[in-house]
């Protein structure tokens, strides 16, 4: 029996291959049987994992902080030096500089990534917006949202601070960030379920050696993670406690 | 707590004597000089059950203008503004004690004597079903909003003062 793994659905198409590469450096590393489930969405991911069908996750901070209080998963390490931020993005040529000047009505495109979508209405508060008194435009990836934007369909979007690096220059330069979150303590999480038992250890001992290998150094790169470093029931915890206050 | 020094003090200022929930007194010195909050910034601690801080984040430090040392083991009240009525925390603790969340408008004393204005959020962190510590989120408040709510907490603490 092989366990199954999945990665939370908020990464660029273009990094999927280095995710299977990843799980195969990971299953030579460890000698475990691993296969790895991509969902299309949040939802269908959120499904699997309801039903108890995942045993290993990369997951974003809102799921993360999930999985541990409600399903009782370990986490295993962070990647270091990869804070999960989020911006408000507007066109270029918006009459918008500030949250402050955001008014009722605003049409706001949004993907389904819940910590993204935590902060961002977070982040519109100063302006006294809030899910009923903003038009919501939904849609399902980052690359979408700044469609939206940029064919005026939205006048602001909700991203993840790090997919905005992989947009080209000449996409940055169409548009302008209203605001960016400041947070420093989000971060996406490796975790395990408890059905891997002692190879829970096995894995982390692995991760966290990862970046001493050539052969681990050069899939890292491909996922544009520097190292994975261990993370602390007490941070792990504080994590939790911020998603719950915001929620 | 100790009371606050001059040598710390940024600008002109006043001088209180703050009682605390657990009988003790502070010198606190107070400047009217605000510190905006930035676009963004988020401020989080945690507590222990008594509101002793136990987790600050970087926003914190940045923000209050205290080390993360001087705020861990440090009660809460270590912000607390003389401008902010009682009544506004007993409120707060009623409803976090009760396992619910309290939102709020916040004006909270820096350690150079200035202030700065927030949002927050405070709620319990349960275990097990039972309650073993307190969450708080601040961000940037709606300078409407937070306007209206100092104009309730100066009459709030003009009736304390009379009573
Ligand atoms: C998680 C948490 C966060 C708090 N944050 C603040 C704060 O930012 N400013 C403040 O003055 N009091 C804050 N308090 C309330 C203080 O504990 C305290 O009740 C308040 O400063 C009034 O002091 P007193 O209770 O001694 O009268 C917080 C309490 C908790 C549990």
């Amino acid at each position: 029996m092989s366990f199954q793994f999945t990665v939370s659905p908020d990464f660029p198409p273009t990094r999927l291959p280095s995710w299977y590469l990843f799980n195969t450096w990971l299953q030579k590393s460890t000698g475990l049987s691993i296969h790895l489930e991509m969902f299309p969405d949040f939802e269908s991911q959120r499904e699997a994992i309801a039903k108890d069908k995942i045993d290993l996750i990369y997951a974003n901070p809102y799921d993360a902080a999930m999985l541990v209080r409600e399903k009782g998963f370990i986490p295993l390490a962070r990647p270091k030096d990869r804070l999960d931020e989020a911006v408000i993005l507007a066109s270029a040529d918006s009459p918008y500089t500030e949250v402050e000047e955001l008014k009722s009505g605003v049409r706001v495109a949004v993907t389904n990534d819940p910590a993204i979508n935590l902060l961002g209405m977070m982040m519109l508060e100063p302006a006294e917006l809030h899910s009923g008194n903003i038009e919501i435009i939904k849609v399902d990836s980052y690359q979408a949202a700044i469609r939206k934007v940029l064919q005026g369909e939205a006048d602001i979007a909700f991203l993840l601070k790090n997919s905005m690096m992989r947009l080209s220059k000449l996409v940055q330069s169409q548009l302008k960030t209203i605001v960016e979150s400041q947070i420093g303590d989000l971060y996406h999480t490796f975790l395990a379920s408890t059905t891997l038992g002692e190879h829970a250890e096995t894995i982390k001992k692995a991760l966290l050696d990862m970046h001493n290998s050539p052969k681990g150094r050069e899939v890292l790169e491909g996922l544009e993670i520097p190292a994975w470093e261990e993370i602390t029931p007490e941070e792990t915890d504080f994590m939790i406690n911020l998603i719950e206050a915001l929620k | 707590m100790e009371d606050m020094k001059p040598e710390h003090i940024v600008g002109e200022y006043k001088e209180y004597t703050l009682t605390y929930y657990d009988g003790t007194t502070r010198k606190v010195l107070v400047t009217d000089i605000e510190t905006p909050y930035p676009d963004g910034k988020l401020i989080v601690s945690t507590t222990d059950l008594n509101g002793i801080i136990t987790h600050a984040n970087q926003a914190f430090v940045d923000m209050s203008g205290y080390t993360r040392e001087e705020l861990i083991g440090q009660p809460h009240y270590i912000l607390r503004h003389p401008d902010m009525p009682k009544a506004a925390f007993r409120e707060m603790w009623e409803t976090i004690k009760s396992g619910k969340t309290w939102r709020g408008y916040i004006k909270n004393l820096r350690k150079d004597g200035g202030y700065y204005l927030v949002y927050a959020t405070v709620m319990p962190n349960f275990k097990n079903g039972k309650i073993v510590g307190y969450t708080s989120v601040r961000r940037k408040p709606s300078r409407r909003k937070m306007e209206e709510a100092l104009r309730r907490y100066a009459r709030m603490k003009a009736e304390e003062e009379n009573s």
